[in-house]
């Protein structure tokens, strides 16, 4: 039966078989819950399991027999454990909030539910979004599918993991300075950090507030930018959701790229990257160019202080975010907050304070001011921009943990994104020492269109990818 | 604290501590002290940048005062069984904080 090989099944075609009555919602679960059974104890991509899974596919079913259409009905997906759901625990990966079970849905929680997903659960990640690795979770870490002994990359760990491994068809995940891009390249998935304000932050707990994108991990690129379609939109909720329409993402999927312009950052090409993810990252490039595509080098000169801003301007933010987390109204006291967490609100809390706001925090506003225009320059000469993913393959777990620094390294391609708002897609390129590996594209804000049409012309010519999951 | 040097002594550390409502063991103080002194030296760099005549980047998409109307919005108000459902020890349906003021 197809639906058992699920790595290779698509939304797309898992749909198809679903209103050709192939299949059932209730099979296609509670092979899901199957593999989690089996599986979850090696990954622990979990933290919590929806105990009404088998509930809502059975209702998934009665509705599809019943003649209802939804984008997404009776599709099982995980959510990360940051978006709030309704009368489901809701972690944020943190002991602050071990028992908190929200009295709402997120605002893509509910389009979810409304286009008719089954919830299976909720991922781990590294507390509160902080972090490249995972490892940072109170839960223990998530474990790479394509080897148990390397990170799937954070801070969407158990997201990441719980697709690749086929325990879920999608899951969402959330990207401050790449967390969802990062996982997705080292667990071999297509990765989606959308613009700014382009998908409604509202429900979903906060950590750099003019920085979270809320995105998604698939298999596909056309799985990708179909679940875009239901997230994205303006919400009255977040005032920051731009007031535009949301155009068919899967409207131009297999139009030629033939003449467009991909600018390769001069920047990114220097010391710290991995051999082989250069060899990678060149055959990636030579494939847009047998598209049609012209490869052109571009500088975004400011793009090396890019980290550095990061890191003063999101621990400000999350110092502030986190300030509400004070065991009052939900959640245990900040005696729960672990170390990462503890550090960044400490390093925010300096940056915020008399005498440092200027040298620090007014300073770093200014230089992202020059990130952004570095990238509206640049797109006034080419369409999209190519870079890997991660300088390097998925690493060893416990191989950064004592460095803060070399661990936000891991970030450098990534990171800079988040600073200009502007969208970005990870695709699985060509391995790199046998471990997953992907190409990163991105594009103009609200853009997503041109980038789907890239990565998904890149996808059908890019050729098999020869790597075998550990589990 | 010191602005000369980038370096956080243990008194730096309680104090940002303190100023974060934070509690931290003597393990942690130790502990913190040169990481978050490497991280503020790591971020320093942009020192070196002339920002001179540069506009702060306060958003990032073009939003500017994004206003609605001041109405309660009946789809997320919560009851007071559920604003308080998240917490034990709900006195006569309010939240217990620790006292501001104290009897002498």
């Amino acid at each position: 039966m197809q639906f058992f090989r699920m790595n290779s099944t698509s939304i797309k075609q898992t749909l198809e078989l679903l209103e050709k009555k192939e299949i059932s919602s209730v099979d296609i679960t509670q092979k899901c819950l199957d593999a989690i059974e089996t599986k979850d104890k090696k990954i622990n991509a979990f933290i919590t399991l929806n105990k009404e899974a088998l509930a809502e596919a059975r209702q998934a079913d009665l509705r599809r027999a019943r003649g209802e259409r939804g984008t997404l009905l009776g599709i099982p997906i995980a959510l990360k454990d940051i978006y709030s759901t309704k009368g489901l625990k809701t972690t944020a990966g943190s002991r602050v909030l071990d028992e908190y079970v929200p009295p709402y849905d997120a605002t893509v929680t509910k389009k979810l539910k409304d286009a008719g997903v089954v919830i299976l659960g909720k991922t781990n990640l590294d507390a509160w979004a902080h972090g490249s690795s995972g490892e940072n979770s109170d839960y223990g870490d998530t474990h790479n599918p394509y080897d148990l002994n390397r990170t799937p990359g954070g801070s969407s760990s158990g997201s990441a993991a719980s697709v690749a491994s086929g325990m879920a068809y999608a899951s969402t995940g959330t990207d401050t300075g790449g967390s969802i891009r990062l996982p997705a390249g080292f667990c071999n998935l297509v990765g989606l950090k959308p613009t700014y304000g382009r998908v409604s932050r509202y429900g979903i707990i906060a950590m750099g507030s003019s920085f979270d994108s809320i995105g998604h991990f698939a298999h596909t690129v056309s799985d990708s930018a179909l679940l875009l379609t239901v997230t994205a939109g303006h919400d009255p909720y977040d005032g920051t959701t731009g007031n535009l329409s949301v155009p068919d993402y899967q409207e131009n999927l297999g139009k030629s790229i033939k003449g467009m312009k991909i600018g390769v950052v001069k920047e990114f090409i220097g010391a710290g990257i991995d051999n082989e993810v250069r060899v990678s990252f060149e055959k990636a490039c030579k494939t847009l160019e047998s598209l049609g595509c012209e490869i052109v080098e571009i500088s975004l000169p400011h793009i090396t202080y890019a980290l550095e801003v990061y890191y003063i301007l999101v621990p400000a933010e999350l110092s502030s975010n986190l300030g509400r987390m004070d065991g009052v109204r939900f959640g245990n006291n900040r005696n729960h907050f672990s170390a990462e967490a503890k550090r960044r609100i400490m390093i925010g809390t300096y940056t915020l304070s008399s005498g440092y706001y200027d040298a620090f925090y007014n300073k770093a506003l200014k230089v992202r001011r020059l990130i952004i225009d570095d990238f509206t320059q640049a797109f006034e000469k080419v369409d999209a921009i190519i870079s890997p993913t991660s300088p390097t393959p998925p690493f060893k777990l416990g191989e950064k943990t004592q460095d803060p620094l070399s661990m936000y390294l891991s970030d450098m391609y990534v990171c800079p994104m988040n600073l200009a708002g502007v969208p970005a897609i990870t695709v699985p390129a060509q391995p790199a020492h046998n471990l997953p590996c992907g190409v990163q594209f991105v594009g103009k804000q609200f853009d997503e269109k041109t980038l789907f049409t890239i990565a998904y012309a890149y996808e059908q010519v890019r050729g098999p990818i020869h790597l075998k999951l550990q589990i | 604290m010191s602005k000369t040097s980038r370096s956080l002594s243990k008194e730096d550390i309680i104090h940002l501590a303190h100023l974060a409502h934070l509690t931290l063991s003597d393990e942690e103080i130790e502990m913190y002290g040169p990481q978050l002194s490497s991280i503020i030296e790591y971020i320093s760099k942009l020192e070196e940048l002339d920002t001179k005549n540069i506009e702060p980047a306060n958003q990032v998409t073009g939003l500017d005062n994004v206003l609605r109307e001041d109405f309660i919005l009946s789809d997320r108000t919560f009851s007071q069984t559920d604003a308080t459902s998240n917490k034990k020890g709900i006195k006569k349906g309010m939240f217990e904080v620790d006292a501001i003021f104290q009897n002498e």
